[in-house]
C-alpha cells in the first residue's frame, strides 16, 4: 500500500511550516517575531512525530520545545528591552554562521546519501498506517529495560540532575 | 457517521475526512455553547452567595442575558491600540480560545464518545495547555501596553511554577492506571481515584485553578493591582473571545478533574453499552458538582498576593505532590489489581461474591491498594497540615500577633 494522498498534503504542509518558519526566524527584524515564526516551525516538527506515528514525542515536542523553551526565549527577549530595537538583519558573525550552516547540511546531506545507497533503503517500504503495536509502551520499556538503553538514560537522567543542581547553585545568593 | 455516507455512494476516504471534521466541528461547538449557559450559571451563582438574585431579567431566570451580552460585545468598536503589533494582536484571542478547544479532543464522555482516544492523552491536554499560555504572553506583549506586559508576565510565572505540582500530580492517576489514556484512566476507576490518592486530586485542583487564573489566583487580570492584565486593550469580541476562553478553561479543568479523580463516566452502572447518554450525564454532573466548588471558591476567598502564591508552590507544593508522587510509587507497585483473579474469585462465591455482584469486581480488585494508599494520603494529609499550622505560628509570632480570634458570625451581626 502507498502513502495515501491525505499523508502526503499533510507531510506537505508540515513542511512548510519547518522550512517556512526557520526562513521567519532567521530574516526577522524583530526577535520577538523570530521566537514566534521558531513556535511554527517547531510545531511542524511535532506534527512530523504525528505522521511518523510517534505521538509521544509530538506531545513532549509541544511540551516542552513551545511550552517551556520558547517560552523561556521570549521571556528573556521581553526582560531585555534593548534586544527589541534591533535592527539589523546581519550582525558581526555571519561568515562563521554562514560556514557553520553550510558545514552540518552537508554532514546532514551527505548522511542521506550514504545511507540511501547502500543495501538498506532510506524509506520504509511499509506505510506507517500499518505499524502496530503500543510503540509508547515499546518506549517506556526501552528506556528501563537491562539489554536495552538503561544506561544511557541513567546516565542522562544524572546529567539533568546535575544541571538543575548547577543552576541552583549559580542563582543562589551568596550568604 | 462515515459508514452511513459510504453506504449512500461516498468515497471511503472522503467521507472518512467528512465525518472527522464534523465530529470536530460538534465537539468544539459543544465548548463553545455549554459556556453561554456556564456564565449564566456562574452569574446566578455569585448573586446567591452574595445574597442577591443575580441575572432575572432577561427571559425566563435571566437565562437569555448571556446573548443580551454577546450581542453588546459584537457590536462594540474593534479597537487597536497604536503601536499594536497587528498581527500578533489579532492572533492571540483565537489562539487563547483553540487551545483550549482542543482539549475537548481527549475528554471521554463515555465509553465511547472521545473525539481521540491518544495513547498520550494526559501529555496532550498539558502540552495544548501551554497554548494559552503562549497566547496570553502574546497578547501581553502585543498590546503595547505596561499593565499588560505586567499581567502577561505575572500569568506565565503563575502557570510556568503551577506547571510543577501539577505534572506531578497527574503522574499519579497515570500510575495507577498504568496508562496515559484518558480511557484508560477511567476504565481504571472501579474505586474513583479521589478515594484512592485525595491528596493528589486536591493538588491537580490547587494547580488547576492557579493555572486558569481563577481566583484565589486571579493575579492575572487583579483589577485593583494591574487594572484588567493582559487583555486591557482587547475590546468587542476579541475581548469576548478571552472571556470565553477563560470559562471554557474553568470548565474543562473540572471536567478532566471530573475524569482523572472522580472516575469520569462510571458510577451507577453508567459504564454499561446503551447506557451512552447516562454515561455522559454522569460526567457532566461530576463536572458541575467540581465547578460548584471553583465557584464558591471564587466568591468567598480573597486573592493571595504574587509572592505569597509562589512561595506556596514552590515551599509547599512542589515538596508535597515530590513526597506524595515517591509514596504512591512505593505503596502502588505491591498491590498492581489482578481483575482476572478477582473476577474469578467472584465468580467462586463466598463472601468476594457477595460484595462482587454488588460492587463489581473490579472494585474487589482494586480494594486492597486503595486502603493502603487512602492511609498514607491521611498520614500525609496530616503531616503536611501539620507543618501549615507551625509555619502559620512561627509566622505570627514573628509579626508579634498573641492571639488569633476567628470571625465569629454572631459578632457581625450584632454591629
Amino acid at each position: 500500500m502507498q502513502p495515501e494522498f491525505g499523508q502526503w498534503a499533510i507531510f506537505g504542509l508540515f513542511t512548510v511550516f519547518i522550512i517556512g518558519g526557520g526562513i521567519g526566524t532567521v530574516s526577522s527584524r524583530n526577535l520577538f517575531h523570530s521566537a514566534l515564526w521558531l513556535i511554527i516551525s517547531l510545531f511542524g516538527v511535532a506534527g512530523f512525530f504525528v505522521l511518523l506515528a510517534a505521538p509521544f514525542l509530538a506531545a513532549i515536542q509541544v511540551l516542552v520545545y513551545i511550552g517551556a523553551i520558547v517560552i523561556l526565549i521570549i521571556f528573556a527577549i521581553m526582560l531585555t528591552r534593548r534586544l527589541m530595537g534591533l535592527r539589523e538583519a546581519v550582525n558581526s558573525q555571519w561568515l562563521y554562521g554562514l560556514i557553520g550552516a553550510l558545514i552540518t547540511f552537508g554532514v546532514i546531506a551527505l548522511g542521506l546519501v550514504l545511507a540511501s545507497s547502500g543495501n538498506t533503503p532510506l524509506l520504509a517500504s511499509q506505510p506507517l498506517s500499518d505499524i502496530t503495536g503500543d510503540s509508547l509502551r515499546d518506549l517506556g520499556v526501552a528506556l528501563v529495560d537491562l539489554n536495552q538503553y538503561v544506561l544511557p538514560f541513567i546516565v542522562a537522567s544524572v546529567l539533568l540532575e546535575a544541571a538543575m543542581v548547577g543552576a541552583i547553585v549559580i542563582a543562589r545568593e551568596d550568604e | 457517521m462515515a459508514e452511513f455516507l459510504v453506504s449512500s455512494g461516498w468515497n471511503a476516504n472522503l467521507a472518512q475526512i467528512v465525518a472527522s471534521v464534523l465530529g470536530a466541528v460538534v465537539l468544539a461547538s459543544f465548548g463553545l455553547v455549554w459556556i453561554i449557559f456556564s456564565i449564566w450559571l456562574e452569574r446566578k451563582f455569585a448573586g446567591r452567595v452574595q445574597d442577591r438574585l443575580g441575572p432575572n431579567r432577561t427571559g425566563p431566570y435571566g437565562l437569555f442575558q448571556t446573548f443580551a451580552d454577546v450581542g453588546k460585545l459584537l457590536i462594540k468598536e474593534d479597537i487597536t491600540p497604536e503601536g499594536a503589533d497587528k498581527h500578533i494582536y489579532n492572533f492571540a484571542p483565537i489562539l487563547a480560545v483553540a487551545g483550549i478547544i482542543a482539549i475537548f479532543a481527549v475528554i471521554p464522555f463515555n465509553h465511547v464518545w472521545v473525539g481521540a482516544d491518544l495513547n498520550v492523552g494526559v501529555l496532550y491536554f498539558v502540552a495544548v495547555g501551554s497554548l494559552a499560555t503562549l497566547a496570553i504572553l502574546l497578547a501581553g506583549w502585543s498590546s503595547n501596553n505596561k499593565y499588560a506586559l505586567l499581567g502577561a508576565f505575572r500569568a506565565i510565572a503563575a502557570l510556568v511554577s503551577y506547571e510543577v505540582p501539577m505534572m506531578l500530580s497527574l503522574a499519579v492517576p497515570v500510575l495507577l492506571a498504568g496508562s496515559m489514556s484518558m480511557q484508560d484512566i477511567v476504565k481504571g476507576q472501579s474505586i474513583a481515584y479521589i478515594f484512592v490518592v485525595p491528596v493528589s486530586a486536591l493538588i491537580f485542583f490547587i494547580s488547576q485553578l492557579a493555572e486558569v487564573g481563577r481566583s484565589p489566583f486571579d493575579l492575572i487580570e487583579a483589577e485593583s493591582e494591574i487594572i484588567a492584565g493582559f487583555n486591557i486593550e482587547y475590546s468587542g469580541m476579541k475581548f469576548a473571545m478571552f472571556y470565553a476562553a477563560e470559562f471554557i478553561h474553568a470548565f474543562v479543568i473540572c471536567v478532566l478533574t471530573a475524569i482523572l479523580f472522580l472516575g469520569g463516566w462510571r458510577g451507577l452502572g453508567a459504564g454499561e453499552p446503551g447506557y451512552e447518554l447516562f454515561g455522559f450525564l454522569m460526567v457532566m454532573m461530576k463536572s458541575v458538582a467540581v465547578y460548584a466548588l471553583v465557584m464558591l471558591i471564587r466568591n468567598t476567598l480573597p486573592r493571595i498576593r504574587i509572592d505569597h502564591m509562589m512561595a506556596f508552590n514552590w515551599k509547599f507544593l512542589v515538596p508535597l505532590s515530590l513526597v506524595n508522587l515517591l509514596v504512591v510509587m512505593f505503596l502502588a507497585r505491591p498491590f498492581v489489581p489482578d481483575y482476572a483473579a478477582a473476577e474469578a474469585a467472584v465468580a467462586a462465591g463466598g463472601l468476594a461474591g457477595l460484595f462482587g455482584s454488588i460492587f463489581g469486581s473490579g472494585f474487589i480488585a482494586e480494594l486492597p491498594r486503595a486502603v493502603v494508599l487512602l492511609v498514607a494520603n491521611v498520614i500525609m494529609f496530616a503531616a503536611a497540615t501539620q507543618l501549615l499550622h507551625r509555619y502559620g505560628e512561627t509566622q505570627r509570632a514573628k509579626l508579634g500577633v498573641k492571639d488569633v480570634q476567628p470571625v465569629r458570625a454572631t459578632a457581625m451581626a450584632s454591629d
